[in-house]
């Protein structure tokens, strides 16, 4: 089963602390959607907005067209898989799995077949009688995925699930879910706090901060032309240069760019570094090389601009080689964005 | 030093089970009389007492008891000690504090209590209000076991539980106590303990129907006997028992 998700105007508040402010967000069916921001941005109240565990003290969720904003979780069609995987120790994988259906009423050998379908999907079948306690943590994640998924939800909630993996395993995880949930088609929203994590799994990208929505869109929209200052920079590493339209392009500590901008008032040109270096269509005039160190996939390299020398701008050159520290070279961007400050 | 330790150890072992050795030991006795030169051994006061339909009258009595009410204590424990852990409640702790409270009251306090009361409504000294009286003093006691088990990974599990579509007498039945089993269980087995030989709650508020440990004392008035031996190593067995239960089935099953 999968569903389309409606979120619409809604606020909380938890005490004095305004936790959601007017959040708007429509879900396709099917899509796999992060919530991406740092930790108290909102996100993880958002998700539990959406599996009934918090009432919103405004605004209404529809899942599927319904309004679902006040019906109790166990009524809903939607499923978590929780950050502590609260898999039931007592129970053996079978049962962990089978529990949902045991919920609908569904006899032993209908859910057992459906629990053990559900475990060969994450490659757990084998041990179906182990106890939550004999698997390592990836394998728990597993049984925690096969079990949310086992009740056929129409929406799939993901609370931070890969938090307690170690990177390898992460990476690993990343794609088994995106592999799983092309495979089912639910709806995934997935809570994560990483960038990276939120641009290898999903379709579309929502940044968070301080309850409000910063940002929508693919990850290489969200990466390459944000739409706030905030998301620029929490999607990763980024120069941020200060700039005034001039009515033909704008002015900056670096000297007039040749970028045109309709709007009015002080801009912000933000420079990711992979597309500062040594060549590129817009010329950022002189700088000079202060430091270099290699990254491996890069050299991740400091310029000082002759025009600003208090300003930092790092750049990501070739494996190949840098200028020797202290040179002056011209500075090019390859691409660049433009924001309100 | 490691003999010396070992000593302390045996002293110690001996000042514990020593009492409860002789006790034991004279009721074999053969003779009339409990005390030394020990003759025998002989079964006879054991044939006696269990010959005896008042005392395994009234050793029944204490044995449905303690099983029955601290069944009900468990059960009233848990739920208040799941509803308060988990629910934010206007004036939890006071309420709280008023369901530890009757701990610290003396038994003799709480069955004087009990019995004025119960005069006053009507309800005559039996065994009905003895075991209510054993709720009263076994509820804490279960309360604070249960509350002070329930940690934050049962809260998820149960969030778990009620996401999948649990209503929330199966999240109970079906998680929260199996998870808590131990510490229930051992709540439950300690109850039992406590209203097996528990006496002067049953002495104020029995009348025809008495619980074990009453019969044992209007068996003592009338003198020391081999036979008071013999009930009391019955009831010793039964605690052994009840223990050694408690270690195999619960213990070890929470070590796992």
């Amino acid at each position: 089963m999968t569903a389309g998700v409606d979120i619409r105007g809604v606020s909380h508040r938890f005490g004095t602390h305004q936790a959601l402010t007017a959040i708007d967000l429509t879900i396709a069916a099917g899509e796999f959607i992060v919530l991406l921001g740092p930790s108290g941005c909102g996100k993880t109240t958002l998700l539990s907005i959406l599996g009934g565990f918090v009432q919103p003290g405004q605004g209404s969720v529809w899942i599927n067209g319904r309004d679902m904003t006040h019906v109790s979780p166990k009524d809903r069609p939607t499923t978590t898989m929780f950050q502590d995987y609260a898999l039931f120790p007592h129970m053996s994988l079978l049962d962990n799995v089978g529990f949902g259906l045991r919920m609908r009423g569904q006899s032993r050998p209908v859910r057992n077949a459906r629990a053990m379908e559900m475990l060969d999907m994450v490659g757990l079948a084998a041990k179906a009688t182990a106890r939550p306690h004999e698997l390592s943590g990836g394998q728990r994640q597993r049984v925690a995925l096969a079990r949310a998924l086992a009740v056929d939800p129409a929406v799939l909630l993901l609370d931070e699930p890969l938090g307690a993996l170690d990177l390898k395993l992460r990476r690993q995880m990343q794609d088994e879910l995106k592999a799983i949930q092309r495979r089912v088609g639910t709806t995934f929203v997935h809570v994560t706090h990483d960038q990276e994590e939120a641009m290898a799994i999903a379709d579309r990208i929502v940044v968070m901060n301080a309850g409000k929505i910063e940002d929508v869109g693919p990850p290489q929209k969200v990466y390459l032309t944000p739409a706030s200052l905030f998301s620029a920079s929490f999607m990763g590493e980024i120069n941020l240069i200060p700039a005034t339209p001039n009515g033909t392009g704008i002015d900056t500590p670096l000297g007039p760019l040749p970028l045109g901008s309709t709007a009015k008032g002080p801009q912000t040109l933000c420079l990711r570094p992979e597309n500062t270096g040594l060549a590129g269509d817009i010329a950022l005039g002189p700088a000079r090389l202060t430091e270099a160190a290699f990254f491996g996939t890069h050299f991740r390299c400091h310029f000082a601009p002759l025009a600003a020398p208090d300003m930092a701008l790092t750049a990501h050159l070739p494996q190949s080689g840098h200028p020797a520290i202290g040179s002056t070279v011209d500075l090019f961007a390859t691409s660049a964005t433009l924001l309100s400050a | 030093m490691r003999a010396l330790s070992y000593l302390y150890l045996a002293v110690l072992y001996g000042f514990i089970f020593l009492p409860v050795g002789v006790l034991v030991l004279f009721s074999f006795q053969e003779g009339r009389l409990p005390v030394p030169p020990f003759n025998g051994p002989s079964l006879k006061w054991y044939a006696q007492v269990l010959g005896d339909r008042d005392l395994m009258a009234a050793l029944l009595n204490s044995l449905v008891l303690a099983l029955v009410s601290s069944a009900i204590a468990l059960v009233l424990g848990f739920l208040a000690a799941h509803a308060l852990a988990r629910h934010r409640l206007p004036g939890s702790v006071l309420m709280r504090g008023l369901l530890i409270a009757p701990m610290t009251v003396s038994y003799l306090i709480i069955a004087l209590g009990l019995l004025t009361l119960f005069n006053r409504i009507g309800l005559g000294p039996s065994l009905w209000a003895t075991g209510i009286g054993h709720v009263v003093i076994n509820l804490p006691l279960c309360f604070a076991i249960a509350y002070a088990a329930m940690g934050d990974h049962h809260i998820s599990a149960e969030r778990a539980a009620r996401d999948l579509g649990a209503s929330e007498a199966r999240v109970l039945w079906l998680i929260s106590v199996p998870m808590l089993a131990p510490p229930l269980l051992a709540a439950y087995f300690l109850s039992v303990t406590f209203s097996w030989d528990e006496f002067i709650i049953a002495f104020l508020l029995t009348r025809f129907e008495v619980t074990l440990p009453v019969e044992i004392w209007s068996m003592l008035r009338s003198g020391l006997s081999p036979a008071t031996n013999a009930i009391g190593s019955l009831v010793f067995l039964v605690s052994v028992v009840g223990v050694v239960a408690m270690e195999l089935f619960v213990l070890r099953k929470a070590k796992a």
